[in-house]
């Protein structure tokens, strides 16, 4: 589904992405740890059309097509979606009307005719239950004035909603407590399916727990260090990431 | 276009020159220049009574007496007086034969508003045929209002058929003596709308130009006098979301509003004049002047706006809260880009006791533009726990272009309320990017969030002209996101 190789970006002339190889096939859940800063963010932003980052290497393939060459717009509509680490606020503008514009956007693109308000409606209500979603907050302007769990919450809703292909979730963990974190992941679990696949971003180990991963990797300084299983989760857990840190600065000298 | 109004309305009127008027009864614009001949030719020309001249000719007075303002903080152009035609024929001839004749950049605009044909035609000066749909329209629309004894039609119509509601209300909301161009638009005005809403009725339609306009050039110099007797209420539709090209570079309209007793008037705005071009080249000077009296207990008059066009905007429709416990509102979404200018807000003056006013005004700019909010409220001495909330707040597109809120608080009573609320915020590249990533693109993103902005005063819209609004912004905004 998704092929990441040699990727390469740089932002305001930093270069942040040093050369990324990941493959991502459906039906699979990955997921991406690594220290703060080390380009886990990034590396989201780039695949979703970022306008601050600079691809300056590499390719993507996305189902076989140029995902570089897409607009963000594209992107989304291809199939891409990414649960944001900081969502925005857009006062005024009801999280329901936004949805059908998205929904209806990403249809029309599909040569899809927009759903009916009724069907529409049908389906807010099932996705509703499925991610646990307050109703309430359906009908409220978009993130705004919902605490930080509500945002994480929304994020989902909206996925479950838009049913992407390909989603990143970044650290759509942090800033949840322990019910919140439950709800969101028992959401996750019963999107996948055999069609689509998850790029989970992650610091903590955690997670991981509720959204069992079928693969690992470590982000450091630009790179993917290490890729495994489950397990390098629990190990990243008890020895830090310091033990990762050591073989790339040696090597890079 | 290489020609800019001025140039337009100079040739246009040169030309008419040429053949003279004294003599000629087939004449349809004055020349140029301003003296009491122009007002004596007009008064003539529409056979007004003798009291009417002897009130345009007082104004006239007042207009040569009144400086022009400059405590506004943007560049007034001079405006020459003398350069200007005073009066044009009520039925302008159409100026093309078909629609192809038309700007395409005009007809893709009335396209996407979803105007139909047959108004499109009118409203961009296109010959049509003697029977059109909204003739009929009116006119059935018109026979409901004559069962309720409410009385809709021309100013100048009303002189003939009412002359003592005319006489009694005529500038006595906005006095001839008020500004410069109050004045002049008393000493010239050409024609304008006039309703009368009898006591206890509630007027069953909301009122709107949009009939008359269709068929009748009002010109430059309009003038609309409203009066709701005790107990009625009447909406009231000014304008409609298409764009009109004119000629004419300064329009100074004057809006008087009376509510009597208990009475409630609505009146709403969607102005779209011609803004100029993308340098700032032409476009319509909107000076207008606008004002409503609460005169009795209860009575309420609510002003909204959304002013999207002209290339300088210049009004603070306000409302002079005299009857107790009486209240004005003023709800306002202006946006001005490219070059454009808008100067706008209320006056809000508490003389009754318990008087309310709520003032929401939602300044949107972008390239270039330059949006003011300026209000003013009042507390008199007599105004016994008056109150007034004022939110006012400012959305930026880019970075080029600018906000500025002027908020004048005036209180001479202890017992006053007063509240105000001012934000700025920009639409940020997050917010664009959020709605990118959903499947939305930039056009529809900024769309969205301006729509989302402005719904507070797009709210108080009556329901079918809150969507063509809604349109209207989104259009008006089109490509001014990278
Ligand atoms: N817009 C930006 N401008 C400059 N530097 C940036 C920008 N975005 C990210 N960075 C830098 O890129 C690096 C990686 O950041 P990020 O991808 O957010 O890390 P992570 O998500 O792994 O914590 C950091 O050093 C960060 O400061
Ligand atoms: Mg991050």
């Amino acid at each position: 589904m998704l092929s990441i190789k040699n990727l390469q970006a740089k932002v305001e002339d930093k270069q942040i992405l040093k050369g990324i190889n990941l493959q991502v096939n459906a039906g699979e859940v990955h997921a991406i740890m690594g220290p703060n800063g080390s380009g886990k963010s990034s590396l989201a932003s780039v695949l979703t059309g970022r306008e601050n980052f600079e691809v300056t290497g590499g390719e993507v393939l996305f189902d076989g097509k140029d995902l570089l060459e897409f607009s963000p717009e594209d992107r989304a509509r291809e199939g891409l979606f990414l649960a944001f680490q900081y969502p925005i606020e857009i006062p005024g503008v009801s999280n329901i009307n936004f949805l059908r514009t998205a929904l209806n956007e990403i249809r029309a693109y599909h040569n899809e005719p927009p759903l009916e308000a009724k069907e529409f409606l049908r389906l807010t209500r099932e996705k509703q239950k499925l991610v646990e979603f307050d109703a309430k907050l359906t009908n409220r302007s978009l993130n705004e004035g919902f605490s930080g769990g509500e945002k994480k919450r929304n994020e989902i809703f909206q996925l479950a909603m838009l049913n992407p292909k390909l989603s990143i979730l970044d650290e759509t963990d942090s800033g949840l407590d322990i019910d919140a974190l439950r709800i969101v992941s028992n959401g996750v679990n019963k999107l996948r399916s055999e069609k689509n696949a998850f790029i989970v971003i992650t610091h903590y180990q955690r997670l991981l727990e509720y959204i069992v991963p079928d693969f690992v990797h470590v982000l450091y300084d630009g790179r993917i260090v290490k890729s495994g299983t489950k397990e390098l989760a629990l190990e990243l857990e008890e020895k830090g990431y310091d033990w990762i840190k050591e073989p790339v600065t040696t090597a890079s000298v | 276009m290489a020609n800019n109004s001025a140039d337009i309305l100079e040739e246009y009127s040169d030309k008419e020159y040429e053949f003279g008027f004294v003599t000629d009864i087939e004449m349809d614009i004055a020349p140029r220049g301003l003296n009491e001949d122009t007002i004596h030719f007009i008064s003539a020309k529409k056979k007004e009574p003798q009291w009417l001249l002897d009130w345009r000719l007082k104004a006239y007075q007042s207009f040569l007496k009144q400086p022009e303002p400059h405590w506004q903080n943007f560049e007034l152009p001079k405006i020459d007086f003398q350069n200007i035609s005073y009066y044009a024929a009520p039925k302008s001839k159409a100026k093309y034969k078909d629609m192809n004749e038309v700007d395409p950049e005009l007809i893709a605009t009335f396209e996407k508003l979803g105007i139909p044909l047959s108004e499109q035609k009118i409203l961009a000066g296109v010959a049509v045929d003697a029977v059109f749909d909204s003739v009929s329209v009116a006119t059935t629309f018109k026979e409901t209002l004559k069962e309720q004894g409410i009385i809709f039609s021309s100013i100048s119509e009303a002189v003939k058929e009412h002359p003592e509601l005319i006489q009694k209300y005529l500038g006595s909301v906005v006095p001839h003596s008020d500004n410069i161009y109050a004045a002049l638009n008393a000493a010239v005005f050409s024609d304008g709308s006039f309703v009368y809403i009898p006591k206890g009725v509630r007027c069953p339609m909301e009122l709107s130009t949009y009939f008359r306009i269709n068929s009748e050039n009002t010109g430059q110099f309009e003038r609309t006098l409203i009066i709701a007797d005790e107990g009625s209420y009447v909406s009231y539709l000014e304008g409609c979301t298409a764009p009109k090209r004119d000629e004419n570079q300064m329009h100074a309209a004057v809006v008087e509003l009376v509510a009597l007793e208990n009475a409630e008037i609505k009146y709403s705005t969607v102005q779209n004049w011609y803004p100029g071009d993308k340098e700032g080249k032409g476009g319509i000077y909107n000076f207008v002047t606008k004002r409503g009296v609460c005169r009795g207990a209860h009575a309420k008059i609510s002003w909204t706006q959304v002013e999207t066009g002209s290339a300088i905007t210049w009004k603070y429709p306000s409302v002079i809260l005299q009857g107790d416990y009486s209240s004005g509102e003023f709800y306002s979404v202006a946006v001005t880009k490219n070059k454009q200018i808008a100067d706008t807000g209320t006056k809000m003056y508490h003389i009754g006791k318990g008087t309310k006013s709520r003032i929401i005004s939602k300044g949107i700019s972008a390239g270039q533009g330059q949006n003011s909010y300026r209000g003013l409220v009042q507390v008199g001495s007599k105004a016994e726990n008056a109150r007034n909330f004022t939110q006012c707040d400012s959305l930026l597109i880019g970075d080029r272009c600018g906000a500025h809120t002027f908020p004048y608080i005036e209180s001479k009573n202890k017992s006053a309320t007063i509240e105000h609320e001012a934000t700025t915020s920009k639409i940020g590249e997050d917010q664009i990017f959020y709605l990118n990533q959903r499947g939305i693109d930039t056009e529809k993103a900024v769309a969205l969030i301006v729509n989302g902005y402005a719904k507070e005063v797009l709210n108080q819209l009556p329901m079918e002209f809150a969507v063509e609004a809604q349109k209207l912004l989104s259009i008006t905004l089109e490509g001014s996101v990278g």
